[in-house]
């Protein structure tokens, strides 16, 4: 924008202007590799570490006697992080099979969290669907969808992301779980390990 | 015309305190009231659709959200507010003024008043204005045929190339 | 079979692309005319080549070849024979092979011209064209192969270019079907056009960089792309336009225009191509600003490049934007390329384009011309800003912003309302000398009469400030320009004796591009009107109603009478209402708003029913309905006023702009060529 006004008679333009032109273009560039590296999906990629979320439950769901669960207080256990919404009809498919699933662990004691996030929902609907699928596990919604921006910026419902007790992100389920066979498949390799 | 869904909704509000919940039940905020307000809100389901036209299941509940809270009494400013603290500022029709968002409202008024400066710089370091006798020329030339005759030969002139 | 066929022909053209950019170049450094005619005759091979790929890619479409990727996501059996063909350009890779296609045609038509004069140009003209087809086929080439089939292999079924070891051919039995948003006609147009438009206005960019590299720098690379600036500039503009009405026709949002990102990125090289339209003029008539006219063509190649990008790479999200695909990193690369190339050009040759700048008059017309250019590089800038905005906030404070409507119209309405000021003022300026007497000698009749003309309005129409200050400019735009033909004819009239139409007519076939700007203009402020209506005088509201109850609205009675759902054709299930329309008492009209909803896709689409007259458009959505049709129905309903002149007045411009570019242009350049004979007529051929 500011060659047009360097006056004209000067022969070739001057080196501080040069330099000002080029700082300005390469920063349009890094800007333009910058958002590229960004819009890249998905936002963390199998095997690599979850940066760390809080999850403010629903109004009746606590953890441990807390309404806030962080990923980082869930270390050494296996979390099961299932993303839904009270208007997705695949999301009601496994709604039931998830609660099942998570009931069969929680018997046993066995160190795994499932953690429900209501996303793009009203709060009212949500705990309508809560309630009728008599979901017990922790669920609350994604806040400012920040949990979401975690990991995908197209996130579709349903979609389960299962995270190791180090807190690495092993697996990725996009859409609903067809069984209670299916669920386990996934989360019984990492409870033993 | 856009005011007035305000202006209903605060008197709905004003009704509201003075008559108690018991009213609040029959009043059904209208589609138009819901509108108001969801036409300043997108939902992130439809990108860059306002919410007020969106037509996915998802935005309709958002919709009816919108009405629970009009039948609750809240305010437009509460609603939205509730709707960035659930959903993200990503919501909002334009960014919240606040931090690195004031960028976007200070860069324009600048580069407009920057720009306007270089080119007036520009323009007085260029123009040179003619000798004054060729201005004193037009000026002694008043009549509407002088003015006609001057305007065609400046046509002509143009067409023909002859500068 | 067809498909290997389709693909080997795009990577030979590929090479051969290639092959045209390395001719081309060691030619022009050998100063081999050989050398540079081979890389001229690889380049004119590029079209019937591409044309066969695309046939080939046509014949798929058509013949339902599932097995194909491309084809399986674009089409469907349901789907009659012209959407099947238009569906080259409904997806990522289709299109790109369109676009090369069209690169292709151009760079063609522009080598095809007599090039005696300017020899030198040629080889590097015929680099940057081919270089860009070379871009957009690897694209093709290497990521996103449009003829990649199905395989059935072990873990599942692919698309792949080559049969993997141990795979089986697959093919689905049917397509997934054209996105329902994009069969409209709006659609089916809309992006040939924006391509065209993104097309030509590389051929300009190419002379101008050949003009640099050859150190031609006078303005004889201007000369010889006026007419593509003036194509690329109507077909971007009719691009627009049609993304518009397809937007009000189909999305059902009772707006045309939302600045959705991918729209802005469509909208950026208009605004730098209009400023550069007005300032090679400046450089043509008084030999100024040819550093500011390289510059400008450099922004306007660029910003189609990254509009392209923009729309293609998923970097910012959009209802329009392709689906998210790998060629990003490369459109990056070439942008890189581009702009870093064409830049270090310009400073290369800056003493070579420098011209003694020396206005008379801060009112000249060349003066005048220059405040037009900065108010379109500031909207662009503008409009730069506002898309981009969202990505660099996300990168900053990691959060996701929208910038909507409400951003762009506060911001950018003093500069429109500015740029109208000055299209009302500049027709009258004279080129190099005119002072603000001679100007306000001119201006004081038009001024007068659209203060009358706003001051009725105030009194009949609307107490709205902006609007009002809108309609005296509008109005005032427009009478200038009328009085800017009237007063040319009369000149005319009374110099050569001839009768006023004649002189009217004579006078524009004299100057079609002054006087076919003035219409531009003329229409362009039409346009403005349907703007000013639907953006300040919008109304709109939404109720359930019975059957026989109604909604008013704007001095409209909607009265719902009936809803059907039957099966439609193309693989849909319509659900219409009828609805009757009564101004005060009086019945006008029945419209029929639907809900189409694809059984394939499991999208529906909102139709409005609409009834546009010259006052406002009525315009109808059906929300809701219950099965029972005694539960009643949803209805929403918006009077957008004045609306229609937006689609009189864009009709009206493109017939504008064709005047100014079909019309040989007898003018003073070409006048002056006209003594050597053959010139002539190359430039007629331009």
């Amino acid at each position: 924008m500011t060659e047009q006004t360097t006056p004209v008679p000067e022969r070739a333009v001057p080196i501080w202007v040069q330099i000002i032109v080029w700082i300005l273009l390469s920063g349009l560039l890094v800007l333009v590799a910058l958002g590229l590296k960004n819009a890249q999906n998905p936002i963390i990629r199998v095997g690599s570490e979850v940066p760390d979320f809080n999850l403010t439950l629903f109004e009746g769901y606590t953890y441990e006697g807390s309404p806030v669960v962080s990923l980082s207080a869930l270390h050494g256990k296996v979390v099961v992080l299932n993303f839904w919404a009270s208007w997705c009809k695949p999301c009601e498919q496994e709604a039931a099979e998830l609660e099942e699933v998570w009931r069969s662990y929680a018997e046993v004691d066995a160190e795994v969290v499932f953690l429900g996030v209501a996303w793009t929902d009203t709060p009212a609907n949500s705990l309508e669907y809560l309630q009728k699928f008599e979901v017990t596990y922790p669920n609350g919604p994604d806040l400012g969808s920040r949990i979401s921006a975690v990991f995908n910026r197209n996130l579709g419902v349903p979609e389960t992301y299962l995270i190791d007790k180090e807190g690495i992100l092993r697996a990725v389920k996009i859409g609903p779980f067809a069984s209670n066979a299916e669920i386990k498949s996934f989360i019984n390799p990492l409870l033993s390990e | 015309m856009k005011r007035y869904p305000l202006i209903s909704l605060l008197v709905l509000i004003l009704a509201l305190g003075i008559t108690g919940t018991v009213l609040a039940q029959d009043v059904r905020p209208t589609d138009d009231e819901v509108n108001a307000i969801a036409k300043q809100l997108y939902c992130p389901v439809c990108e860059n659709t306002p919410l007020d036209v969106c037509p996915t299941e998802a935005c309709r509940e958002w919709r009816e959200q919108i009405r629970a809270m009009l039948a609750e009494g809240k305010s437009e400013e509460e609603i939205k507010q509730f709707f960035v603290e659930y959903y993200g500022a990503r919501v909002l029709s334009e960014p919240p003024r606040q931090g690195f968002n004031w960028v976007i409202y200070i860069v324009p008024p600048l580069v407009i008043l920057a720009g306007a400066g270089i080119l007036f710089m520009g323009l007085r370091k260029w123009v040179t204005p003619d000798d004054p006798g060729h201005d004193r020329g037009a000026k002694e030339a008043p009549g509407t045929a002088d003015e006609e005759n001057e305007y065609l030969a400046r046509i002509e002139k143009e067409l023909l190339g002859k500068d | 079979m067809i498909a290997d066929f389709g693909y080997g022909i795009l990577v030979v053209t590929f090479l051969l692309s290639l092959y045209s950019v390395g001719a081309a170049v060691l030619g022009a450094l050998n100063k081999s005319t050989a050398i540079v005619e081979s890389a001229r005759r690889a380049m004119l091979l590029t079209w019937p080549l591409l044309t066969l790929s695309s046939l080939a890619l046509i014949y798929l479409l058509v013949n339902n070849h599932y097995e194909v990727e491309f084809v399986y996501q674009v089409t469907s059996r349901s789907m009659p024979t012209y959407l099947k063909i238009t569906a080259l350009w409904g997806g990522q890779s289709g299109s790109l092979v369109f676009w090369s296609w069209l690169m292709s045609a151009f760079a063609s038509l522009v080598t095809l011209r007599k090039w005696d004069r300017d020899r030198e140009f040629l080889p590097w003209v015929i680099a940057v064209a081919s270089l860009t087809m070379a871009f957009f086929l690897a694209m093709n080439v290497l990521f996103e192969n449009p003829f990649a089939r199905f395989w059935q292999t072990a873990a599942g079924v692919e698309a792949y270019t080559f049969k993997p070891a141990n795979a089986l051919p697959f093919a689905p039995q049917d397509g997934r079907g054209l996105n329902p948003l994009l069969r409209h006609i709006g659609m089916v147009i809309h992006p040939p056009m924006l391509y065209l438009g993104f097309v030509s206005f590389v051929i300009p960019y190419a002379f101008a960089i050949a003009a640099l590299i050859t150190g031609r720098t006078d303005d004889r690379w201007i000369r010889l792309t006026r007419r593509w600036t003036l194509w690329a500039w109507l077909f971007l503009a009719l691009g627009l336009v049609l993304g518009g009405r397809w937007a009000y026709d189909v999305l059902g949002w009772g707006g045309y225009w939302g600045w959705d990102p991918v729209e802005v990125a469509a909208f950026i090289p208009w605004l730098i191509g209009t400023a550069f339209l007005h300032s090679v003029m400046i450089q043509e008539k008084r030999g100024m600003f040819k550093q500011w006219n390289m510059f400008l063509i450099v922004l306007t190649y660029c910003a189609v490049i990254y509009g392209t990008f923009v729309t293609r790479s998923g970097l910012l999200s959009s209802v329009h934007a392709f689906a998210q695909s790998a060629i990003g990193p490369m459109f990056a690369v070439y942008l890189s390329l581009i702009s870093i190339g064409s830049v270090a050009l310009i400073i290369w040759r800056w003493g070579d384009l420098s011209s003694d700048i020396e206005l008379k008059s801060v009112f000249s017309r060349e003066s005048l011309f220059l405040i037009n250019n900065f108010l379109f590089l500031t909207l662009a800038f503008i409009c730069y800003l506002g898309m981009n905005f969202p990505l660099v906030a996300e990168i900053i404070t990691n959060q996701r912003v929208t910038v909507g409507p409400i951003w762009y119209e506060r911001i950018t309405a003093p500069l429109f309302a500015a740029l109208m000021f000055l299209m009302g003022v500049a027709p009258l300026s004279a080129w190099g000398n005119s002072t603000l007497r001679t100007l306000g000698r001119a201006i004081w009749k038009p001024a007068v009469v659209s203060l009358g003309i706003t001051t009725v309005l105030f009194f009949t129409y609307t107490r709205n400030a902006i609007a009002l200050t809108g309609f005296f400019l509008v109005s005032f735009v427009i009478l200038v320009s009328l009085y800017e033909y009237w007063r040319g004819a009369r000149a005319r009239q009374t110099s050569q004796g001839e009768n006023f139409f004649v002189a009217f007519w004579k006078l524009t076939a004299r100057n079609p591009r002054r006087y076919g700007g003035y219409f531009v203009h003329i229409s362009m402020m039409l346009m403005a009107i349907g703007i000013l209506g639907i953006e300040l005088f919008q109304v709109e509201t939404q109720g359930t109603v019975q059957v026989d109850q109604s909604i008013n609205l704007g001095g409209y009675t909607v009265k719902y009478k009936d809803i059907a759902q039957f099966p439609g054709p193309d693989g849909r299930q319509v659900t219409r209402a009828v609805v009757s329309v009564y101004q005060g008492d009086q019945y006008i009209s029945e419209l029929h708003p639907r809900i189409d909803y694809y059984f394939e896709s499991q999208q529906s689409m909102t139709i409005p029913g609409q009834r546009p007259t010259l006052k406002d458009d009525l315009y109808i959505l059906l929300v809701a309905w219950e099965p029972v049709s005694t539960a009643g129905a949803t209805f929403k309903i918006f009077v957008n006023p004045l609306i229609n002149w937006l689609w009189i007045g864009s009709i009206l411009f493109s017939a504008g702009i064709l005047i100014a570019a079909l019309i040989p242009d007898r003018s003073r350049a070409a006048v002056r060529e006209k003594k050597s004979v053959q010139v002539a007529q190359t430039s007629a051929a331009d």
